[in-house]
């Protein structure tokens, strides 16, 4: 893994329009994302996890272009993404790619496996004609699909194998980053090892970046090298994938790592069963957004700028708990919790 | 690598073992062929067709001259020699009905592609792109919608003038709206697919997407209102041919033969009954034919 950073989030917002008065001004805004901020370095796995509506996905889509930022920028190899046209964001649709969650939705029910391969090159102009036929047979063997299902239609194929088709069409470009939506969760566990063990396998392959979407923190622990936790439209912490799991320092983290269950009888850790429910994005909680339903809350959380500080080396921390935290004091914490 | 390739090719047995799969096309058309009201008005349908196209090369395999008045033999009871009767001007209803079947399947078709082609632009245009350009589209829609079809149809034929023709185009304004509307519809739904993002993420201009991935998905619920559509663009024809509006005489058109022969209903009940039946069969054919290729169309009866 390098140093150099691929894409570069800054303070990016996310603002849908619930209601709009008779003359089309908004009254009630629902803040998908809210001033997130984090960078995803060459040749690195990050990790988004967070629960259902918490805004991962929304990221996801912004960096696709399929939703526009309210504001914020999004920096892909230094250049400012969300400040191009419409055609000249065209251009970076070779390097930037997407793998949906629901393999049953995202592949065209008319058009044959070869074909939806196919089209992204075809669109791009990345090969001569003739020579389209030969990499779709090519990318569906790195998927691990045989060539010869190339004239088949997606409704003959199961989950996995569709999965498969959809990661094929997002590599067919040879992009940089691929943005995965919760690839997995919508597949067997079974299927879910055998997917996310080949997404594995292409990134060194093809010396891919992934930005990793998913709702649960097991599925990220298995491919991600930094992880971000997310909360109704902030990030809460970001840290490296041991270091988060061995020394979660924010509250809701530490909520989220005591509900994986574990197999092992004589190491059941102790489950913080969080208060609530989540808080309407479309009115959230002043301060800290987690404050309504947080275990350790403490007087100043409803005042508090729930940014992100740098608690430890790479360790990032949005909690009151460390507001003045340096490394030391965060040790510290950590014994005594 | 090898051991996932592996472990996709065992898993997929139920593919079957053939190269070539079968296309969606052949197995709706196994599925139509299972319903046995869409298959006989399939050949009722096929059966007009060939009257239509025959009838226009070969005229001379009419009984009778479709057009030859004679005044001695009106009103004859269906015989043997006019197996339908004769009408007010002694013409053989028979070869008359025989000889409107073109004029009523070619309005029942033309119109109908007319309306669709625009229906669809127009529909595709509003639901893809939506905002101010779907208002002002749809608003327009809706106030044609306002207006009864066939009082805004005469109102066209008001305008333009009487003839086959103007009847056509009559029709196929009065109709835009509908296509619009479902065509619309669909494309809102289908618009929020995974795989219409998916095409926007590979960098498709909208143009593609629309023809590419939206309508070919959008293209069953047509075919079906488009069928279902022949069978009103007939009736309205007919409306239009009753009340002396469609064609001009001594043109043979079942509905203005049924307006015409309508003052000799106790006298001459078989002057209406023959050409009212030949309307109501095609009609009753094409809804059929409609109904069961939307149910072949269907996706979920067609997977199992």
């Amino acid at each position: 893994m390098s140093e150099e950073v691929l894409l570069d989030v800054q303070h990016l917002k996310k603002y849908f329009v619930v209601e709009k008065n008779f003359f089309g001004q908004p009254t009630s805004l629902l803040k998908a994302v809210d001033d997130v901020s984090f960078q995803i370095k060459k040749g690195e796995a990050f990790g988004l996890v967070g629960e259902s509506g918490c805004g991962k996905s929304t990221i996801g889509k912004m960096i696709v272009d399929l939703y526009t930022p309210t504001d914020g920028k999004i920096i892909f190899n230094g250049t400012d993404l969300s400040a191009l046209s419409k055609k000249d964001r065209r251009k970076y649709c070779k390097d930037i790619q997407l793998i949906f969650q629901d393999p049953y939705a995202s592949l065209n029910p008319r058009m044959t496996i070869g074909d939806i391969i196919a089209e992204p090159i075809l669109t791009n102009h990345l090969r001569p004609k003739n020579e389209v036929e030969k990499r779709v047979e090519e990318l569906l063997n790195c998927v691990g699909l045989s060539g010869s299902y190339r004239n088949r239609y997606p409704y003959e194929f199961s989950g996995g194998q569709r999965q498969r088709v959809g990661i094929a069409r997002a590599l067919a470009v040879e992009p940089k980053l691929i943005v995965c939506d919760e690839p997995v969760s919508a597949l067997d566990v079974s299927i879910q090892a055998q997917v996310l063990n080949l997404l594995d396998d292409l990134k060194e392959e093809f010396n891919l970046t992934y930005l990793f979407i998913a709702h649960g923190l097991n599925v990220v622990k298995h491919i991600s090298d930094r992880v971000g936790v997310m909360y109704l439209g902030k990030l809460m912490e970001i840290a490296p994938k041991g270091e988060l799991y061995h020394n979660p320092l924010n509250p809701y983290t530490q909520a989220l790592l005591s509900a994986i269950p574990s197999v092992d009888p004589n190491n059941r850790k102790k489950r913080i069963v969080l208060e609530g429910d989540v808080p309407s994005p479309i009115d959230p909680p002043a301060g800290c957004r987690f404050c309504s339903r947080c275990f350790k809350r403490m007087d100043g959380c409803e005042s508090f700028d729930s940014i992100l500080r740098e608690v430890s080396p790479n360790h990032h921390v949005a909690c009151k708990l460390y507001e003045q935290a340096g490394p030391g004091e965060a040790e510290h914490d950590k014994k005594e919790a | 690598m090898e051991e996932n390739k592996e472990i996709a090719e065992t898993s997929s047995i139920t593919v079957g073992l053939e190269e070539k799969p079968e296309s969606i096309w052949k197995s709706v058309w196994d599925s139509l062929k299972k319903n046995k009201a869409a298959m006989i008005s399939l050949v009722f349908i096929i059966i007009l067709v060939l009257v239509a196209v025959i009838t226009a090369i070969f005229p001379g395999v009419l009984p009778h001259d479709p057009y030859e008045q004679n005044l001695a033999k009106s009103f004859a009871f269906p015989n043997a020699q006019y197996w339908f009767g004769t009408d007010q001007l002694g013409r053989d209803i028979f070869s008359r009905i025989l000889v409107g079947t073109r004029v009523s399947l070619s309005v029942g078709v033309i119109a109908v592609a007319v309306s669709l082609t625009c229906g669809v632009l127009l529909g595709s245009i509003a639901g893809y792109l939506g905002g101010k350009v779907d208002t002002i589209i749809m608003r327009l829609m809706d106030i044609m919608l306002s207006i009864p079809s066939i009082l805004l149809a005469i109102a066209f034929m008001a305008a333009l003038g009487q003839g086959i023709d103007k009847a056509i185009i009559a029709i196929s304004l009065v109709s835009i709206p509908e296509y619009a509307r479902i065509v619309r519809g669909e494309i809102l739904s289908v618009k929020q697919n995974d795989y219409v993002q998916a095409a926007k993420v590979i960098g498709d201009k909208n143009s593609r997407i629309v023809f590419h991935h939206v309508l070919p998905n959008v293209m069953s619920s047509i075919i079906v209102r488009a069928t279902l559509g022949i069978s009103s663009a007939i009736l309205d024809a007919s409306a239009l041919g009753f009340l002396g509006l469609g064609v001009q005489p001594p043109m043979a058109e079942w509905g203005d033969m049924l307006g015409r022969a309508r003052n000799y209903i106790l006298s001459a009940p078989y002057a209406m009954i023959f050409p009212g039946l030949a309307i109501s069969l095609s009609v009753l054919a094409f809804n059929l034919l409609g109904d069961g290729l939307r149910d072949a169309l269907d996706p979920k009866s067609r997977q199992n």
